[in-house]
């Protein structure tokens, strides 16, 4: 199974990556985009298991070291491979 | 004075603050690897600038995970002094020796080039061969150092003047203008709360000698020498 991951700066916190993104989506001409945020995206395989075991040991992960929770959440899902 | 600085793979002012702590000193510091367990006995931890590891997840995150950065805490818990510069500033922030965060910098560039800094505090380890309120030119080099800390941090940081140096025009006026990264109420450099602990965007080891262009950074290797020897 693998645990996919989701690492995104928190509300608030500037982004100026993000803001770049928005600018030039607009120079391209598409229209509509009120803000952009952008994050990480972390993958990672596991053995097959418990789901609520798997997700509790990423979410230990993400606490000491996949995210910095000064200024990211983070976000566990945990699914099956086909 | 006895000195160590850390060195990570892919830390790149190692030698630098070799040079710059042996002219103060009089002596070299140990140079130990991050992989090593044990530090020799010393006064003075120096985490030095650099990419350490890369910058690969953040900058810094992976360094604070290394085997000798639970040693570096330990002699940091007894009162030892511990100094990081650039890439050691977020290396510390990441271990949460000190708080806050480094962001990537406010206009997305990196930026290499001398910065007027304005001396906040001269009751520290770290500073008290400077007057507070002096103004210094000292290199930024980084492309990570826009400080960021939550409203609550702030107002800590500020009501117990652990702000170190900040970003300032020529004349010492803090201005946005005068401001490289974006970082929060132009901080360059903070305390930790017991004032042993300093870390700090800016490069006072690239500009500690005259033949180097300047020696504004030299006062705070000679401040450490003073308190420590």
């Amino acid at each position: 199974m693998k645990a996919l991951v989701h690492i995104t700066l928190k509300p608030g916190v500037l982004d100026p990556q993000g803001k770049a993104i928005e600018n030039a989506l607009s120079h391209f001409g598409f229209e509509g985009v009120r803000d952009v945020r952008q994050g990480k995206y972390i993958e990672l395989d596991l053995p097959d298991g418990d789901h609520a075991d798997a997700e509790a040991a990423v979410k230990e992960m993400c606490e000491r070291l996949l995210a910095n929770t000064v200024i990211e959440n983070y976000r566990v899902e945990i699914v099956d491979q086909t | 004075m006895k000195a160590a600085v850390i060195v990570f793979p892919g830390s790149n002012c190692d030698r630098d603050l070799k040079v710059a702590l042996s002219q103060s000193m009089g002596s070299e510091p140990a140079m130990v690897w991050h992989g090593d367990t044990a530090l020799p006995d010393v006064d003075l931890i120096a985490v030095p600038g650099g990419f350490s590891y890369g910058d690969y997840l953040r900058s810094g995150s992976m360094a604070a995970h290394s085997p000798i950065m639970k040693e570096v805490s330990r002699f940091a818990s007894r009162g030892v002094a511990v100094l990081g510069i650039c890439n050691g500033f977020q290396v510390l922030t990441e271990t949460g020796l000190l708080p806050g965060v480094l962001m990537r910098n406010r206009n997305l560039r990196f930026v290499c080039r001398d910065v007027f800094l304005r001396v906040e505090v001269d009751d520290t380890v770290f500073s008290s061969a400077y007057t507070a309120g002096q103004t210094i030119r000292v290199p930024v080099a980084h492309h990570d150092g826009n400080y960021f800390i939550d409203p609550d941090g702030h107002a800590q940081l500020e009501d117990e003047q652990r702000v170190a140096f900040r970003y300032c025009d020529e004349t010492g006026a803090i201005t946005d203008a005068a401001n490289p990264n974006g970082s929060l109420s132009n901080i360059a450099g903070i305390l930790d709360p017991t004032r042993r602990i300093l870390g700090m965007m800016p490069h006072p080891e690239r500009l500690s000698d005259p033949a180097l262009g300047g020696n504004d950074g030299r006062a705070l290797f000679d401040s450490l020498i003073s308190a420590l020897s």
